[in-house]
């Protein structure tokens, strides 16, 4: 019997009961359904969170001291922050794979335009954190490098802040103050937008570090971080290990433990870690109800083989051969749950995208989620088809056309 | 060849009933030649349908052996069984046993789905002719429950003989139907008889085995009388001799 014949067969036989067909994949169809839309808006945050950290720049690496140790050398020794300026400069030649990088000095302080206020933490940097940061101006421009040499009174601004201090778009060249210290707006930041964490990427201020440890410096020894961009993702754990050693190095009495060296691939494994964990409870809860689906057809075609026990014995009798019996079984099973996943699939990615649009989530129907789910719906068709199929085939031909 | 085409020696079928064994056949000896047609009569329990399920490759018997056109049954595995079924051996059930809600066309065309080599268009030709022979091609796409229990039967013995069986098993083939349409079934077989297809006919009533050849009476197990019959009836002048105002059904 060819393949054809057989899925016509099958198909017929499913034609003739069109509501018992329908019932039966509703298991499959749910199933398949609920696993399409739990992997979409999984892969959704996923994307989101990736996105977002893409954003935060391009292979970046940040180190920093930590502050207990700080304290304890403060102590010892005496050397006050672990992180000096020359460090920079020493990395810049000897660490090998940074493509950028900068120092971050952050203060505190109140800006202050005309009447109107806005309290932020500034980033003293140097231009080449633009880069870093992935930073683009809407308008004006970044901090030339002869700016940053003299300690020039430069400010940029996020599109947050200049928004709010100069409502009608008119910051740059305007002159307004930070900690009383006159500066000049220079350029204004494009919007980046919410942060995963709800944070806002457009609230900071950036100026030259050379002005503030030269005039916005506070009673304490200023805290210098380091912002490096690797040339490559690859660079990333060697220009992360050299830079240490190199730190470690210049500050015999410190440990490992004394600075915090982060990259993004860190921050952005913890994000797919938490949110692939989510996904997969969410998935497997899905994937229980794929097998109660997959139980209802069996139990529909142990049903559908007592039911048609007369049509086996017949067809056995004018030349059906066992197998023929048993493929064509398998087949109404194989076709119940395919069809039950692919009309599955496709309410699922409706569904992804109306809870995506209701909630304002971002939705990813991926192609490894759809193949997944169908090829495990075609697998449970013949898991718990194969049972009754046999059963059919295995029928004695003179008790089959007897039967009653 | 032989003109010989079922040959069976001493052929004994066992039921096992729980403790009771019930001797079904017990020691069969017959032949049947090319061409035959022949009517198994006998009462309910006298074996003549397990022998035919015997001789239709149905099922297999507990000793004795079989030969069907020169094939020696009994060394025959199951599958090749069901090709022999399906290419050599026509069945006709008394209660039709037709595919509900599949055409006239779909049932006939059942046994040819079972044949690998033949196209769809191969198919429907053939089983258009089948149901030609038993004058039913103008029903071919109506279904079961549309068709009156005579064409029902006629259905069955197009889906009998799509495949050019060389014997053709026919049990109580008028077992649901009334006197005139038992004849009109009758006559059919008789058509087929005359374009040379061996046909048994498995039946307990006389009227009936009078329109066969030959006529095998069963009695518990055994063949008791086994004759042709000379005063063979012709069922297309039966049915003329009918009242005319019932003909008007066709």
């Amino acid at each position: 019997m060819l393949i054809f014949e057989i899925l016509s067969v099958a198909l017929k036989s499913l034609i003739k009961n069109k509501v018992r067909t329908l019932l039966t994949m509703l298991g499959i169809i749910i199933g398949v359904g609920a696993v399409i839309t739990m992997l979409a808006i999984g892969e959704g945050a996923k994307r989101l969170v990736e996105s977002e950290i893409a954003s935060m720049g391009t292979n970046v690496v940040t180190v920093s001291s930590n502050s207990n140790s700080r304290t304890a050398v403060r102590q010892e020794a005496g050397t006050g922050n672990a992180i000096r300026l020359e460090d920079i400069s020493q990395i810049r030649k000897q660490v090998q794979g940074v493509n950028y990088i900068s120092p971050v000095v952050t203060t505190w302080g109140r800006l202050r335009a005309g009447s109107k206020n806005w309290r932020t933490r500034a980033y003293g940097v140097n231009s080449e954190y633009f880069f870093i940061r992935n930073y683009e101006v809407s308008d004006g421009q970044f901090f030339s490098t002869t700016q940053i040499q003299s300690g020039a009174k430069a400010m940029v601004l996020g599109k947050t802040v200049a928004d709010y201090l100069f409502p009608d778009g008119d910051a740059v060249g305007q002159r307004i103050t930070i900690r009383n210290v006159p500066v000049e707006i220079v350029g204004v930041l494009a919007e980046k937008g919410q942060s995963a964490v709800g944070g806002d990427l457009d609230d900071v201020v950036l100026i030259p570090y050379t002005t503030v440890l030269a005039r916005l410096r506070g009673w304490r020894e200023p805290q210098i971080s380091i912002n490096v961009s690797a040339i490559s993702k690859e660079m990333i754990p060697v220009v992360k290990e050299e830079i240490l050693q190199l730190l470690l190095l210049k500050n015999k009495t410190l440990s490992e433990d004394s600075f915090i060296v982060n990259s993004q691939t860190d921050l952005a494994n913890m994000a797919n870690n938490v949110s692939s964990t989510i996904t997969l409870l969410l998935s497997s809860i899905a994937g229980i109800s794929l097998i109660v689906g997959g139980i209802g057809i069996m139990n529909i075609m142990l049903v559908s083989v007592t039911e048609r026990i007369k049509e086996i014995g017949l067809r056995m009798a004018v030349g059906a051969k066992k197998k023929d019996v048993l493929r064509q079984f398998i087949f109404e099973a194989i076709f119940l749950s395919g069809l039950g996943g692919i009309i599955g699939i496709i309410l699922g990615a409706v569904v992804a995208k109306v809870v995506g649009n209701m909630m304002n989530w971002s939705v990813e129907i991926t192609t490894w989620s759809v193949l997944l789910s169908f090829s495990f719906s075609a697998i449970i068709g013949i898991f718990f088809g194969w049972y009754p199929a046999r059963k059919a085939a295995n029928l004695n031909l003179i008790d089959a056309l007897r039967y009653e | 060849m032989s003109n010989i085409l079922i040959e069976v020696r001493d052929l004994v079928k066992t039921y096992e009933m729980g403790e009771i064994k019930v001797h079904a056949l017990q020691g069969i000896d017959l032949a049947i030649k090319k061409g035959e047609f022949i009517s198994i009569m006998g009462m309910s329990g006298s074996g003549k349908t397990t022998l035919m399920n015997i001789l239709g490759c149905l099922d297999k018997p507990t000793s004795g052996s079989y030969k069907l056109d020169d094939v020696k049954i009994e060394d025959i595995r199951q599958d090749d069984l069901a090709d022999i079924r399906n290419q050599k051996i026509g069945f006709v059930f008394q209660s039709f046993y037709l595919l509900s809600r599949t055409s006239a066309l779909e049932n006939v065309e059942l046994p040819l789905l079972y044949r690998k080599e033949l196209k769809r268009k191969e198919r429907i030709e053939m089983a258009k002719d089948a149901l030609e022979t038993v004058q039913m091609s103008k029903r071919l796409d109506h279904y079961p429950n549309q068709l009156s229990g005579g064409q029902q039967q006629r259905v069955a013995i197009a889906r009998a003989i799509v495949n050019n069986p060389v014997i053709l098993f026919a049990d109580e083939p008028t077992g649901n139907l009334d006197s005139k349409t038992s004849l009109e079934i009758i006559n059919v077989f008789q058509e087929l008889h005359k374009k040379g297809i061996t046909i048994i006919i498995v039946t307990h009533e006389p009227e009936i085995a009078q329109f066969t050849e030959r006529i095998i009476t069963f009695s518990d197990g055994k063949i008791v009388n086994d004759q042709p019959n000379n005063s063979m009836l012709n069922a297309g002048i039966a049915l003329k001799k009918l009242p005319q105002a019932r003909d008007e059904e066709e």
